[in-house]
């Protein structure tokens, strides 16, 4: 049957099993636009910005574990995509973004609304495609799924012309796809998962490091296997938060520049580091050098180009990380560690990273711990970047898996909004509770028309503390407390801005209303804000500056702590 | 080894740049192969940064094949287009070098000659610094390439 190359790519879509797709119209892909309207079970959600679709898209993608979709005009709205695509790069989020090109005989000419965007977007995808013929259309469509979904997920972007939509072909979903080049290991490598045993079966102080390949591979059970068979403590990246239960009597925190400082003194002291769907991140090793100084090192990752990259492996081990991780399972003997697993337990004690002060103030830290309370710890949390960030991560005991959605990579402000509307509508079965920044959700806070044009009833909390908080610190410790353009002193009426858009909203100004406010909100049926107005100049410790190690860990100093320790601030 | 798609050596040159790396020569053509071709490049650096690059290569979706060829038995060349400047007094000094680097005079000119050398580098290299006294007007030289002498290095 012959189809408009329009006709395809919504053919293609539904073939893939897509919903949802988030964009904005424009010009050059009006075609697609105006064919997508007969094609109901494509559902759109007109997002204010295309960055909102790229996040949304994201939201959905990390929440679902399938592939989000946005669309964009040429120009102005695919540059628009860019931040949501990088930020999906970064954190391995599997991502098809299919941008309007303008028509293949103005290509190249600087024609009205020409961007060359998968130039533009190189660096930032994981694969892309300037589609140059209405035939090509389903053979890319089906290989960006492919690719964006399997081995390290990752955006892919299709452009393309205005004229190759309008254009008429046969229409035939390839079965099978040419890419010979792309053959992502799948099983790990049957020696070295043996030699990670060995490494297992001597260790007398491992630890896992869990990262976000726990999730995108589905890996709990398996991890949980491994580090009850083997009594290993689990620490989580950020981006693996949630891949272990914090509740769980072997977990042992989040590493690195903002984690609790037991964490990083356990990987300090540990003879054996699993690093397990993670990268190694220079916010989780600081100084290279100095990291897990006495340890040998196991490291599974699908992405071969992780591989010693920032750290020298002893044990690599390339595959799906459930996968792998079943391998050794298999094979690992059960295990004690009682005197490590003591240690660890009296470093937590000597370092009360999670303790909160005790104030009549509003602190945020203690805001993230109600919402804790109230949602049992089972919704779903989308944060911006920043300090309200590193406090949701600290403080946030997920119950769950894949409760924790944020932007480690990138660290992309304004992910808080789109993010959490997209999570949403993956997960319509969840509260989606959107912890977000006064800087970030500024930068977004558009999409809250977007959320209530479609019923979506997520939760905002606002960290109003009137500042770039994270900035702020760092010019508090590290520039000599000169808060130059880090202070909003024109910040809206958060609940009147909500109440412009149709959405509940509420102040909180004391430390004793936020329970009640956060269950005012879980009990209304609709979008709601939640202003907390917080004490401000607080800053988030633990921190280890950048760069550093934990020589340099600065932490919270409790009155009723009777050992001096290094470093702690007063 | 990489699939003939467009933007393929945009993509390469572009990682490689991106994560620090520096190519110092490069070549590309059709491999035997249709729809694939051989590139060549060149870059420095340790074993660890050569296995960085290899991997971050093997990321590119057309990247079918990469090979490190320094620790094979390999075979490399380069050709290079020298433009000399001559005079009729040392025109027959010119060619007589050229007999003895086993090159070719490709064009002659009042007061130039175009010269091919093939061969590895230090042949190219020394050709042009014998020649460096005469006036080098241009040189074109077209990079190392290379092959594994012996088994197929196919796909
Ligand atoms: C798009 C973007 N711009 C700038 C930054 C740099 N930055 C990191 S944290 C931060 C402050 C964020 O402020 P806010 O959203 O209010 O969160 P807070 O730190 O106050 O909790 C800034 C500006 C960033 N991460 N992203
Ligand atoms: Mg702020």
């Amino acid at each position: 049957m012959k189809l408009t190359g329009a006709q395809i790519v919504c053919e293609s879509l539904l073939l893939e099993g897509v919903d949802v797709v988030f964009g904005i119209p424009g010009g050059a892909i009006l075609p697609l636009y105006q064919t997508m309207s007969s094609y109901p079970d494509l559902k759109h959600i007109l997002t204010r910005h295309e960055e909102g679709a790229s996040m949304a898209a994201d939201g959905y993608a990390r929440s679902t574990g399938k592939v989000g979709v946005c669309m964009a005009t040429s120009g102005p709205g695919a540059t628009n995509l860019v931040t949501g695509i990088a930020t999906a790069q970064m954190d391995s989020v599997p991502m098809v973004a299919i941008t309007g090109q303008v028509g293949r005989a103005a290509l190249g000419k600087d024609a009205f609304q020409e961007t060359d965007i998968s130039g533009i977007t190189l660096p930032i995808t994981k694969h892309s495609y300037l589609v140059m013929k209405p035939e090509d259309i389903a053979p890319a469509i089906k290989e960006a799924f492919y690719i964006a979904n399997t081995g390290r997920p990752g955006p892919v972007l299709i452009d393309i012309p205005k004229d190759v939509f309008t254009e008429e072909t046969e229409f035939i979903y390839p079965e099978t796809l040419d890419l010979p080049g792309y053959k992502p290991v799948i099983d790990g490598d049957q020696f070295q998962v043996e030699k990670a045993n060995k490494l297992i079966a001597e260790a007398e102080r491992p630890v896992i490091l869990a990262g976000h390949g726990v999730i995108i591979s589905r890996a709990y059970n398996e991890l949980l296997e491994l580090a009850e068979k083997a009594q290993i403590p689990v620490i989580t990246t950020l981006l693996g938060r949630s891949s272990f239960p914090d509740a769980h009597i072997l977990f042992a925190g989040m590493p690195g520049m903002h984690g609790m400082a037991y964490a990083s003194l356990a990987i300090d002291e540990a003879d054996l580091v699993i690093g397990l769907g993670m990268r190694f991140d220079d916010r989780i090793t600081g100084n290279v050098d100095l990291f897990a100084p006495n340890a040998k090192i196991i490291h599974v990752d699908i992405d071969p180009a992780e591989i010693d990259k920032n750290v020298k492996t002893d044990v690599p081990i390339i595959g799906d990380l459930a996968r792998v991780l079943r391998q050794i399972n298999k094979i690992v003997k059960p295990k004690t560690h009682t005197k490590w697993l003591k240690r660890v337990e009296k470093l937590k004690i000597d370092h009360p990273s999670l303790r909160i002060r005790e104030t009549d103030k509003l602190l945020p830290q203690q805001v993230v711990r109600d919402l804790c309370e109230i949602t049992d710890g089972k919704s779903i949390v989308v944060t911006g970047v920043g300090q309200h960030q590193m406090w949701a991560a600290q403080h946030y005991a997920a119950k769950e898996p894949n409760l924790f959605l944020t932007s480690g990579g990138l660290g992309s402000m304004g992910y808080e909004v789109p993010a959490a509307l997209g999570a949403q509508i993956g997960r319509p079965d969840k509260v989606v509770w959107s912890v977000a920044g006064d800087g970030g959700f500024q930068m977004t806070m558009s999409e809250l028309a977007t959320i209530v044009e479609n019923n979506l009833p997520v939760k905002f909390a606002i960290f109003n503390n009137g500042y770039l908080g994270m900035v702020h610190q760092w010019q508090d410790i590290f520039y000599g407390k000169d808060y130059y353009a880090t202070s909003y002193t024109g910040n809206p009426d958060f609940v009147k801005l909500a109440e412009a858009f149709g959405i509940l909203g509420i102040r909180v100004t004391e430390k004793g209303q936020s329970l009640d406010a956060i269950r005012q909100a879980m009990d209304h049926d609709g979008p709601v804000v939640v202003d907390f107005v917080l004490a401000k100049e607080e800053n988030v410790y633990p921190m280890i500056p950048a760069g550093q190690s934990t020589a340099d860990l600065m932490e919270e100093k409790f009155d009723d702590m009777e050992v001096s320790k290094r470093g702690y601030i007063s | 080894m990489v699939q003939d798609k467009p933007g393929v050596l945009n993509k390469l040159a572009g990682m490689v740049r991106r994560r620090g790396f520096n190519i110092s020569s490069l070549t590309v053509a059709h491999s035997e192969q249709n729809n694939y071709s051989r590139m060549t490049f060149v870059v420095e650096g340790d074993e660890a940064t050569i296995n960085q690059v290899i991997n971050q290569l093997y990321k590119i979706i057309e990247v079918v094949k990469v090979s490190d060829i320094t620790k094979e038995n390999v075979v490399i060349r380069e050709l290079a287009l020298i433009k000399v400047a001559t005079t009729p007094t040392n025109r027959p000094e010119i060619f007589q070098l050229v007999e003895v680097f086993r090159s070719n005079i490709l064009d002659v000119s009042s007061d130039s000659v175009i010269i091919e050398v093939t061969g590895d580098e230090n042949k190219v290299d020394s050709l042009l610094a014998i020649l460096e006294p005469f006036g080098i007007k241009e040189v074109m030289r077209t990079g190392r390439v290379g092959l594994i002498r012996g088994i197929s290095n196919s796909i």
